[in-house]
């Protein structure tokens, strides 16, 4: 748990902590959608673009080399962070949707009618779509890990079939917080010759991740869940996998020879980023990524398991309310219903407090579905919040539960 | 037929909404309002009448009886649905020319207006154009 000086000193890199909604201060608790951006972050870009910006790659003045160095050198800090082997190995894209697209769409080429492609019951939209497309356009079957009521992954081994090429899950789901084994599932996959990819949307802001020590073929992390700015993610994937990988979107950047009658393509990470890349937005991200390692992001999960934990304990205390996740291994997410109350209800009236909250399915349906509700009201903690807002948070989960609580019938 | 104008009614909720002295009043008489209405034949809450918010539901139904546009409608929050409510007093019973060129006006004027922004995913704008497009389409049957 950071101190209360810590706090602050932290607080004060996020102006927009202080702004005021409603006229009350504002308690932001939607980390899992999207984290603010601390001043280095925005700093790194508008300096970029004052001093270094030019288009990268080939240029043969200065400045282009510069902004080619720089871009370069934001890929070399992701490849640091995630302990990659080789800067080859990370892909910027758009963001985690784009990354996990960027996969999906190769695979479209590779799998062959009858394969199959295993994706969990808890996956984002974004982890579900792309890979129905590619079964689709494959004539691959997708199949699904199901969960118990706690929110957890029932993985078993006997899920893997000697047709399945790869197996598509979150480390952390986005609507409930589980974080998920995958060690073992990549252990298990690895034995009989399947691919893991691992969507890091909510991972990157609270684990420290290596994908060697993980093993995983794929990992994806999105810039702005992570104190970096939005249009930027990244994909990872194992070099050899990335060789054999069909490139995604066609254009300049991406090739070795174009000619009319064939174009060959040039080595990763550049087979896969076709156009002038994000490079701002990859500049931002390094320098989050540097925020976040300066921090310590071992303090920004005990401080945010701290914040979790003293929240949980407070609500789990209150019978009118329904804790929805209540995995063993968990990470920063709270999601909740008030019984008889939709989420929207929790959701405006929270609002109104001053308590920014996700309320929804939050593009997790196929989850709802299992779980039978229409969505939830998900507070998620980032390392800026408090203990005095989770109590501000837990005064106003009350306060709207006085006010819609209706016990349902039996 | 209703015996009150759109605008006298927008007037009246007006005046009661003025009396509350915070958000709290306003959204627990909502709240009641929401609880208090059974606005639709269960029958009629299926996807023919589903309008789409993307996180509450609402439903809506509408006739022509009479020379009157009647109106029901319901959904899945309590609050949207405490809106509904309000909608539908001021919209339910009067000729389809009126509640098409009925200018919504009380919305603003009793702080509502972001709940029918369309950046607000909760099916409400869209049940209003929906009950005036109704309303439009009975004018032009009336009139052809």
């Amino acid at each position: 748990m950071f101190s209360a000086s810590e706090l602050l000193e932290l607080r004060a890199q996020f102006p927009i902590l202080e702004s005021t909604v409603h006229g009350k201060t504002l308690v932001y608790l939607d980390n899992a959608a999207s984290t603010h951006k601390p001043d280095r972050v925005l700093e790194s870009m508008n300096a970029y673009y004052r001093t270094t910006h030019s288009n990268v790659h080939r240029g043969v003045h200065q400045l282009s080399q510069k902004a080619t160095e720089a871009f370069e050198q934001a890929r070399e800090e992701v490849r640091l962070h995630l302990n990659a082997s080789d800067a080859s190995e990370i892909i910027f894209t758009k963001g985690c949707t784009d990354a996990i697209n960027t996969v999906a769409s190769g695979y479209a080429e590779l799998l062959r009618a009858g394969d199959e492609v295993l994706v969990s019951t808890l996956e984002h939209h974004s982890n579900i779509v792309p890979w129905q497309m590619a079964c689709r356009r494959s004539g691959a079957v997708l199949r699904v890990i199901p969960i118990n009521d706690s929110g957890e992954l029932l993985w078993d081994v006997a899920l893997l079939s000697p047709r399945t090429r790869l197996v598509a899950v979150n480390h952390i789901s986005n609507a409930l917080g589980t974080i998920n084994p995958i060690e073992q599932i990549v252990r298990d996959c690895h034995a009989q010759h399947t691919a893991v990819l691992v969507d890091g949307a909510q991972s990157g802001p609270h684990l420290s991740i290596d994908v060697q020590a993980l093993d995983v073929d794929f990992y994806t992390l999105s810039g702005h869940k992570i104190y970096g700015p939005t249009g930027i993610g990244v994909l990872y994937g194992k070099r050899a996998l990335l060789d054999a990988l069909p490139p995604y979107q066609g254009g300049g950047d991406m090739i070795k020879t174009v000619r009319f009658e064939e174009t060959t393509y040039a080595d990763p990470p550049f087979k896969f980023e076709a156009g002038t890349p994000n490079m701002a937005g990859a500049i931002g991200l390094a320098e989050a990524l540097r925020f976040v390692r300066d921090v310590g992001l071992k303090r920004i999960q005990e401080h945010e398991t701290a914040l979790l934990t003293q929240a949980s304990a407070e609500l789990a205390g209150m019978s009118e309310l329904r804790l929805v996740g209540t995995a063993q291994r968990k990470a920063s997410v709270l999601s909740f219903l008030i019984e008889g109350a939709h989420p929207y209800d929790i959701g405006v009236l929270l609002d109104h407090m001053g308590i920014a909250v996700r309320t929804g399915h939050h593009c997790t349906q196929p989850l709802m579905e299992r779980l039978g509700i229409p969505g939830t009201a998900r507070a998620s903690f980032a390392l800026y919040n408090t203990p005095v807002e989770v109590e501000a948070f837990v005064q106003a989960v009350r306060k709207a539960t006085s006010m819609l609580y209706e016990p349902t019938q039996a | 037929m209703n015996d009150r104008s759109i605008a006298a009614i927008q007037a009246e909720i007006e005046e009661e909404f003025s009396m509350f002295d915070d958000w709290t009043a306003k959204y627990e008489y909502l709240i009641d309002l929401g609880r208090s209405l059974p606005l639709i034949d269960p029958a009629l809450k299926d996807d023919d009448h589903l309008i789409r918010g993307c996180q509450s539901r609402v439903w809506m139904a509408s006739a022509l009886e009479g020379e009157n546009m009647r109106y029901t409608a319901d959904s899945d929050a309590i609050i949207t649905k405490g809106i509904i409510g309000l909608l539908i007093r001021v919209l339910d019973n009067h000729p389809p020319e009126e509640v098409y060129a009925a200018d919504l006006t009380f919305i603003d004027a009793i702080g509502l207006r972001e709940h029918l922004s369309p950046t607000r995913a909760n099916g409400l704008l869209s049940m209003v154009k929906q009950m005036k497009y109704d309303a439009l389409a009975h004018t032009a049957k009336k009139s052809s």
